[in-house]
């Protein structure tokens, strides 16, 4: 017993941040049991069940394909470039929401039990790219609708996936530590994601942004790297350079490591906040 | 005292907990910025516990005693892992299994099968595990057919029944139970009482918080009384009971 390595060990030198890792690895089922809660009982009541998932983003893109499919005309299969913006902003959107409110419900078991914190964005996060590949079903019947050619380089989007993954995850995290402190960080999070939205070529065509403004607008926004290059394989069907590639990687990774870090650095105080 | 006790399961050493109180409660940003730009943030600090030392050895079972705030709670928190100490440390070897407030965690749409593996999975058991005594578990809870109904329609007594089922599943090295069981009818709570015997006869270590002395002394060989977060006295169970009898008495 005495040479038995302890289960818990407030004195440990592991580094916080690695620590979680190990315990996130121990409560992987975990994860697999939120995910599951949350798809099973978002549409529980609803007859249409899961398939709003991909009706979801499919009623919005009629909307805007109509009220803005004549102003854009110049952007071959509208419908299909609209789409395939927005099915990657909601996800991000809402799976960094989600976050913040997990654990805000999470709180009442971080003031009784054991488990790593981080849990709760990693569930949402991983329920959003569930949908995210269901919402590839509605996306792929859109493009053959309105003749935009499925490519080949598609098979290239599993990359931008996980890529888009790891940034949301960075930006839960960091957002879940605030709003642990400030309840209404969530609220004040959906105008910021309003403008965001707006600042990000998702419903107009990348060519109506003056060229003055292009490159600011463009390089210093995180979400056009990532929807860049999910839509390149996708919609253009063309292979991301590997400039756009490192680019759109290392904003993701960076974020990632640093919400991590400032998540698991604060995580132990949670449960003293009331 | 047995504090260099090579089979100790829980080694506390000079563990204090500070709590900082925020003298008001700050929601928001811009009344945070305000008190920041304005000089100190208010707290008032108190020690929930401080300078704690005892070790329990494995398959003890030891006991807590203490009036309200006296840092009984807090205690059962750091050796659980959900506080960590502000100064000190705490070393425990093997799982500790808290019994959750019954149910907190179940989701009112899922169903009782569903919420079984979702509360396993929360207590850090994994899916095979859970799958293997589900069985189990669902014959003790004595839900019938309704385990495969949502949750939501669902008795109050079956819900605690169904998180008191999930709890005690698993044989933990480390039990931690805080004010023994008020839950269920009278028959369910004799059920729970056997159950706790059967940890204790398998080998688990149980540590056991009250506020009654009579029941620390009936079933801990070994207690300690906490006061204002210190330790007042330590050793056999009915030595620190009767010490903390006469002290509440007079």
């Amino acid at each position: 017993m005495k040479r038995a390595t302890p289960v818990y060990d407030s004195a440990s030198k592991l580094s916080v941040g690695l620590e979680e890792v190990r315990q996130v690895v121990r409560y992987r089922d975990l994860v697999y049991q939120l995910v599951r809660r949350d798809i099973l009982t978002r549409y529980k009541r609803s007859v249409l069940g899961v398939a709003w998932t991909m009706l979801n983003p499919l009623g919005t893109m009629v909307v805007l394909a109509l009220a803005f499919s004549q102003l854009f005309r110049g952007t071959p299969g509208y419908a299909a470039y609209v789409l395939s913006g927005l099915i990657v902003w909601s996800f991000f959107s809402q799976t960094t929401t989600a976050a913040m409110y997990s654990i805000i419900w999470g709180s009442s078991l971080i003031h009784r039990i054991y488990l790593p914190r981080t849990v709760f964005a990693i569930s949402s996060v991983t329920t959003g790219m569930v949908n995210l590949t269901l919402s590839l079903v509605p996306m792929v019947i859109v493009m053959l609708i309105v003749r935009v050619p499925l490519r080949l380089t598609a098979l290239f989007l599993p990359i931008s996936m996980l890529l888009l993954l790891a940034f949301a995850l960075g930006v839960a995290l960091l957002l879940s530590t605030l709003a642990v402190y400030f309840p209404d960080v969530a609220e004040m999070y959906q105008i910021v994601l309003l403008a965001w939205m707006y600042l990000t070529p998702i419903i107009y065509p990348e060519s109506i942004v003056p060229e003055a403004y292009r490159w600011w607008m463009f390089n210093l926004n995180p979400m056009y790297h990532l929807i860049k290059l999910f839509r390149l394989p996708l919609y253009d069907g063309l292979v991301p350079s590997p400039v756009r590639l490192a680019s759109a990687a290392g904003v993701a990774l960076v974020t990632l490591v640093i919400g991590w870090v400032v998540f698991t650095r604060r995580a132990h105080e949670f449960a003293y906040r009331v | 005292m047995s504090d260099s006790n090579p089979s100790a399961v829980i080694r506390l050493e000079a563990v204090s907990v500070r709590y900082r109180v925020p003298l008001e409660r700050i929601g928001s940003f811009k009344e945070y910025l305000i008190r920041r730009v304005k000089g100190r943030v208010n707290h008032h600090e108190f020690m929930a516990l401080s300078d704690v030392t005892f070790a329990v050895g494995k398959g003890e079972v030891f006991g807590v005693v203490g009036r309200n705030g006296a840092g009984k709670s807090t205690l059962l928190k750091v050796v659980s892992r959900v506080l960590p100490p502000s100064n000190g440390r705490v070393v425990v070897y093997g799982q500790v299994a808290p019994l959750l407030e019954l149910g907190a965690g179940f989701h009112p749409e899922l169903t009782g099968r569903e919420n079984v593996l979702l509360n396993g999975a929360l207590l850090g058991h994994s899916r095979r595990e859970i799958a293997a005594r589900f069985e189990e578990i669902a014959d003790f809870a004595e839900l019938g057919d309704f385990i495969e109904a949502p949750l939501r329609t669902f008795s109050t007594g079956m819900v605690a029944r169904l998180g008191f089922a999930v709890a005690a599943a698993w044989v933990p090295d480390i039990l931690i139970l805080d004010e023994v069981l008020s839950v269920g009818d009278e028959a369910f709570q004799r059920k729970c009482l056997e159950r706790m015997r059967a940890f204790q006869e398998s080998g688990a270590t149980v540590l056991m918080v009250s506020h009654s002395a009579s029941t620390v002394e009936r079933m801990c060989a070994r207690a300690v009384w906490l006061d204002h977060g210190q330790v007042r006295a330590l050793g056999p169970a009915s030595e620190v009971t009767g010490a903390y009898h006469a002290s509440t008495a007079g």
